[in-house]
């Protein structure tokens, strides 16, 4: 039986903002299939014993000291707007965003 | 069929740390548009989050202020594609969040209530956009993202929207007491949403909710409540059914109305941040941090009344971190907290500033309790302290205001307030003894306010028996 199907893997592209051919569609569903099936090959494992680990690497977290850096803690306006695809004066500017029915 | 309202708040407070949560670029509220952005900020590629302690330790502290189990924890990724998020995810907590339960302990009409909470996490916040009215685009400033929030969120056990007001105010009024943000709802450091629903009396299960935004004030907070309520009410009565929807409320019409559905049913896919591990907390660092804590906002209302001083005059004391301090300042001087208090709410909080110190104060209010002045004196005696900064004993002792409590110089003022004002004697042995207010208000005149107003009082009632 397989594990995902052809409209989960739209919906989830949808989700992901990702535009997916039919042909895209067919060949992800096979792969995400056969990729969920080594974690059903995982899951039959027996791990009573073993304690769970909530990241791959032992590390503690670090933390950061709340300095403003003296030296340029901050990208100039030009450099940091330089990418975008719209400016208006300091701002980005994108297509309207909000929506709202009256 | 009578209905109860049920109402949850998820309540988010900017934290007021000077660097962003997991970057060094400035926290500050306002500056020129996107002049507080690094790559960091703008999602660049390779770049990567660095957690600030200062907002781990400043969302611990609001925890434990309000009881809750502080937890090893982990940051998660809530996926959305809007403007105000470069990454295209907002790195908050999900599945083990820092702060898990807790209650908060608030007052209504003098009365405490609480509410418990559900659960304390930490996230970034998002930029800024503007939508210009009659305009196609939006315009994004990101100074705002990566500020660091901590989002409160309540069980639903909020009966009215007097109730979520209260709880709200006891939000910012906490989160300003432990120093952590300031609280601000026009300036958005604090914002609320609420879920609301209603439901038949006695019923157990929750109805269907709707989700309210947009409300920048303590006002508009209630009102879009009180809007909801009634509006889900009117649906039931007519037999209508509540549908789940987020609405967003419109202060300048007093109604709210229903976001577009399009995106109702939230989809975030939630995963484990793969680019921070987990954050482990010491308990020896928590129990640190516990001990540091200020007495906090009810136990100190609940001190000055032992004090002697009534709810009212307590919960205007504890109003403000400032003000109770202040307080204290004053009684530590050794005068009566009831007269501590008056002096503070009718002169100090009407004035703006802190000009005259606690223990300034306290000289003062000492100088009344040992009549040396009169109260009226004393107000005079501290607009002077305000304006010259000078100490009440000295301004006394230099202008001579001390109070005049000899009886050899009291009672011949007292005669010859008598012997001028016949008419007026006539009047007070007619039965009208309102009139001694008039004779003690000759005596003051004559002396310059330095009399003592109850000897004067004393000896004009004996003179005029």
């Amino acid at each position: 039986m397989s594990k995902i199907t052809s409209d989960e893997v739209r919906q989830t592209a949808t989700l992901a903002r990702l535009e997916l051919s039919d042909g895209e569609v067919h060949r992800l569903t096979r792969e995400l299939d056969a990729i969920l099936g080594y974690m059903e090959s995982l899951a039959s494992l027996d791990v009573s014993g073993v304690e769970p680990t909530t990241h791959a690497v032992p590390l503690d977290m670090p933390l950061r000291d709340d300095v403003l850096e003296a030296l340029e803690p901050h990208l100039p306006v030009d450099l940091a707007l330089l990418d975008a695809p719209k400016r208006h004066d300091a701002f980005f500017e994108v297509p309207k965003i909000i929506e709202v029915t009256e | 069929m009578k209905l109860e309202a049920v109402i949850g708040l998820e309540v988010h407070v900017q934290l007021a740390t000077r660097t962003k949560i997991f970057t060094s670029a400035s926290a500050a509220f306002g500056g020129a548009p996107n002049s507080h952005t690094d790559p960091y900020t703008l999602a660049l590629p390779g770049t990567l989050p660095v957690l600030n302690r200062a907002a781990v330790d400043a969302a611990m502290r609001l925890g434990l202020a309000v009881d809750c189990e502080i937890a090893s924890c982990r940051f998660a990724r809530k996926h959305y594609f809007y403007p105000d998020s470069p990454k295209g995810y907002q790195l908050s907590q999900y599945e083990e969040p820092l702060c898990k339960g807790g209650v908060v302990p608030f007052l209504l009409d003098g009365e405490v209530r609480s509410v418990r909470l559900t659960r304390i996490h930490m996230e970034e916040d998002a930029g800024k956009s503007m939508h210009l009215a009659g305009s196609p685009v939006s315009l994004v400033d990101y100074n705002r993202c990566g500020v660091p929030l901590c989002e409160i969120v309540s069980e639903p056990e909020l009966r009215s929207a007097a109730e979520a007001g209260a709880y709200l105010r006891a939000i910012r009024q906490l989160v300003r007491w432990l120093g952590i943000s300031d609280g601000n709802m026009e300036e958005g450091s604090l914002r609320c949403d609420a879920n609301v629903s209603v439901r038949p009396v006695g019923e157990s299960k929750l109805g269907t909710k709707a989700e309210l935004k947009n409300m920048n004030s303590f006002k508009h907070v209630e009102a879009a409540i009180e809007y909801e309520i009634a509006r889900q009410s009117d649906l039931v009565a007519r037999g209508e059914r509540v549908v789940q929807e987020t609405r967003l409320w419109n202060a300048d019409k007093g109604t709210s109305h229903a976001m577009r559905s399009k995106e109702q049913a939230h989809d975030y896919r939630y995963f484990p941040e793969p680019d921070l591990p987990p954050l482990t907390v010491d308990p020896a660092a928590v129990e640190r941090l516990r001990a540091q804590l200020p007495e906090l906002p009810l136990a100190r209302w609940r001190r000055f009344q032992s004090l002697g001083l009534s709810a009212y005059d307590a919960g205007v004391l504890t109003a403000d971190r400032n003000i109770a301090d202040y307080f204290d300042g004053v009684v530590r001087v050794g005068v009566s907290p009831k007269l501590a208090a008056n002096w503070i709410s009718t002169e100090v909080l009407s004035r703006d500033g802190w000009r005259v110190e606690a223990a300034a104060l306290g000289e003062l209010i000492a100088l009344i309790e040992n009549q040396t002045i009169s109260g009226k004196i004393a107000k005079d005696v501290f607009d002077k302290m305000w304006a010259t900064g000078k100490g009440a004993r000295a301004i006394v002792e230099g202008e001579g205001l001390t109070q005049v409590t000899d009886a050899g110089v009291l009672e011949p003022a007292c005669r010859a307030a008598v012997e001028a004002n016949p008419k007026q004697v006539a009047q007070y042995k007619g039965g009208n003894e309102k009139m001694i207010g008039f004779f003690v208000g000759q005596v003051m005149k004559a002396t310059q306010g330095k009399a003592n107003p109850a000897m004067v009082n004393e000896l004009l009632k004996k003179l005029l028996a």
